[in-house]
């Protein structure tokens, strides 16, 4: 009836670990297999998964999400200086704290809807990227950004017995270092636990109910729902998920800097979520491989890349083509990232797991016609019968006829 | 009348000067059907939108088991147990079917909110068993799983309809449930509705086909230009020259 089951849901999950924990493996062939990269990928794919359960399931799109990033960054190396080097004690200080900055410019926000709720996520995540730089500089230490220092008091490992100050600090899992491989598997486990709770969301009445106000959310006032302390939670939840990621960069990285909390940051997940499919549950962490992959790729190419790649042409070819190309690659990449994201939403709106829907069950997938109006239903598992194309395009100008 | 389920006291209504109502009071007598006809844009479907919170009166209270409904948001009215199907259909449009009739019903289960993260909804036996039934019901039964965009207007209706009932309503608003619909499709709307008529649900229903007024209500209101010109039973509406002068001389199928 429903077209999903534990069963599937399991199996998805099941799949999905082992492909994560194979990436080092399976991502060889591209180049991919290096640890600070697939950390990337994890972590921006826990971020997007997050992003997701707001904008894939409520529909409400918000364009404040570095906000939440850089919060838990920040949290998470204050942990660092202050309790312990462990990364759990960080990780737990920033879930919460993102989670109750959350609940403040959600409250505020969700007064809205539309364009006039991602306008005001903006301006707050904005207003913290600014205050980050000017008046909170003890806590951020500005342009500098937070780092640990050999200095610090870290009272908790202090208290474990651990010889504070003698070396640089390390991050570290109760003694294991996060560096190198151990940091991706640390993070790759947690983009599973990620994304395994993304699973529970959507298959559970409460997700039902925050698709049901992103289809209609008049229906839901005139059904007895009070449609805002479920957004509420949506968002809280999506924003725990930011400062889970941010948190994670700063397990790898522990260094944060106010520019994780730029608007860029905010529209980079909304692109990621946008290109791999609002509303699904792979679609997310696919559009974040993806992109932090070309921006890897791209990125690193350069004039001579080029030149060597097209030295089979003839030299006056080979300059136009190089000097075309180079527009698109080093800084240029996101003129890359522009013109398949214009694709995407152009012939794919609800993103590549709607493309993959059409390649495997051309028939039965339902065809999105807007950004956000998501199919809501992934290849596996997918539900809904979409019949009667022609009877839908019949009835559909009477629906918009102005009704007395 | 101390048996009124919803009294409507001295309701105004206008738009930027338009009077779309004024001066109305009305009782609606428990258990009762009650239709509501006039031409168009005679202000039927403002007075429901009055009801249901959609809109508030610029004059006037409204009164359900005594509780003032007036300055309520939608979703108490409704958790109070009014019920209302939309001229147009207002359904989950990207849900499927049996979706759309589980929603009611975790609305009827939680209340205003419920954080039901713990369970599965296609783990839900007991709520899907009574969407089934009810679906089945309403001639639904075959289309659970489809998304419900891809269903007629009739169907729509009757599924907006499912959506109501399994709420367990004191009272069904309804705003033209047949209109678009076939002959046959009206006929077997109005079978329905004597059903859920005879279960004591209180019904007020706008509605231009006289057969189906006739066939089902036990007092008439008729609206003109945002006023009541006359109100009774079915006979004395009929005989009423005011009426058939405003509205069934040309209307009369
Ligand atoms: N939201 C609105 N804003 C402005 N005018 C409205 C609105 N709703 C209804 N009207 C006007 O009020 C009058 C009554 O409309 P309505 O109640 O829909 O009539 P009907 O009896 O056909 O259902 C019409 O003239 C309509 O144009
Ligand atoms: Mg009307």
């Amino acid at each position: 009836m429903f077209g999903i089951s534990k069963i599937n849901d399991i199996m998805l999950l099941v799949a999905f670990a082992a492909i994560i924990l194979a990436g080092p493996i399976i991502l060889e062939p591209i180049g991919a297999s290096y640890p600070d990269l697939l950390q990337k990928f994890a972590i921006f794919g826990i971020f997007a998964i997050g992003f997701n359960i707001l904008f894939g399931l409520t529909g409400y799109l918000s364009f404040g999400h570095a906000a939440f990033l850089g919060v838990g960054s920040y949290a998470a190396v204050w942990s660092f200086k202050l309790l312990s080097m462990n990364a759990i004690p960080a990780i737990a200080i920033a879930v919460v704290l993102s989670g109750l900055f959350a609940l403040a410019i959600g409250y505020v926000s969700l007064r809205r809807a539309g364009i006039y709720f991602s306008i005001l996520t903006l301006a707050f995540a904005q207003m913290s990227y600014n205050l980050a730089y000017s008046v909170l500089t003890p806590i951020t230490n500005g342009e500098t950004g937070l780092r640990v220092l050999r200095t610090d008091p870290r009272y908790l490992d202090v208290m474990f017995g651990a010889d504070v100050g003698a070396a640089q600090p390390t991050t570290n899992f109760f003694g294991i270092e996060m560096t190198g491989w151990p940091g991706f598997y640390f993070c790759g486990i947690v983009l599973i636990a990620a994304f395994a709770f993304s699973i529970v969301i959507f298959r559970s009445p409460f997700g039902m109910t925050l698709r049901a106000i992103k289809s209609n959310q008049n229906r839901m006032g005139y059904t007895g729902f009070n449609s805002r302390p479920y957004l509420m939670s949506a968002f809280i939840i999506s924003g725990m998920y930011a400062g889970l990621a941010g948190s994670l960069l700063a397990v790898t990285d522990p260094l944060a800097g106010a520019e994780r909390m730029q608007w860029t940051a905010s529209g980079e997940v909304v692109l990621m979520t946008i290109l791999g499919g609002a509303g699904t549950l792979l679609g997310p962490v696919l559009g974040a491989g993806i992109i932090k992959y070309f921006e890897n790729i791209f990125s690193a190419f350069n004039e001579s890349v080029l030149n060597s790649l097209f030295e089979f042409m003839p030299e006056d070819v080979r300059h136009v083509v190089v000097e075309v190309a180079g527009l698109f690659v080093g800084d240029g990449w996101h003129l890359t990232l522009g013109v398949l994201f214009m694709i995407v939403v152009i012939f794919l709106p609800g993103g590549l797991m709607e493309g993959a829907m059409r390649v495997l069950r051309i028939k039965h997938s339902p065809k999105v016609t807007n950004i956000g109006k998501s199919p809501q239903r992934d290849i596996v598992g997918e539900g809904a019968i979409e019949e009667n194309l022609d009877d839908r395009v019949r009835t559909a100008p009477a629906r918009s006829k102005p009704t007395g | 009348m101390n048996n009124a389920v919803l009294s409507i006291h001295d309701v105004h209504k206008s738009f930027a000067g338009l009077h779309a109502l004024s001066n109305i009071n009305l009782d609606i007598r428990e258990s009762e059907s009650h239709a509501i006809i006039g031409p168009n844009g005679a202000g039927k479907s403002t007075l429901l939108n009055v009801c249901v919170g959609r809109l508030a009166p610029t004059r006037g209270t409204v009164l359900f088991d005594g509780t003032e409904l007036t300055g309520k948001h939608p979703f108490e009215i409704n958790q109070l147990g009014v019920a209302r199907v939309f001229q147009t259909p207002e359904i989950f449009e990207d849900l499927t079917v049996i979706e759309n009739v589980m929603i009611p019903m975790f609305s009827r289960r939680d209340r205003s909110f419920g954080l039901n993260i713990h369970s599965r909804f296609d783990e839900q036996t007991e709520i899907q068993s009574e969407s089934v039934q009810v679906l089945a019901d309403l001639g639904l039964g075959d289309h659970l799983a489809h998304l419900t965009n891809s269903l007629s207007r009739g169907d729509k209706r009757r599924l907006e309809l499912a959506m109501c009932l399994v709420q367990h309503p004191k009272l069904l608003l309804l705003d033209e449930p047949t209109a678009g619909m076939a002959r046959a499709d009206t006929n077997a709307t109005i079978e329905l509705l004597k059903r859920i008529k005879a279960t004591g649900i209180t019904i007020v229903i706008i509605e231009h086909d006289m057969h189906v007024v006739f066939s089902l209500a036990d007092r008439i209101t008729v609206l003109a230009g945002g006023t009541i010109i006359a109100q009774g039973t079915p006979d004395e509406i009929k005989g009423n020259p005011k009426v058939v002068e405003a509205y069934l001389g040309e209307e009369t199928v």
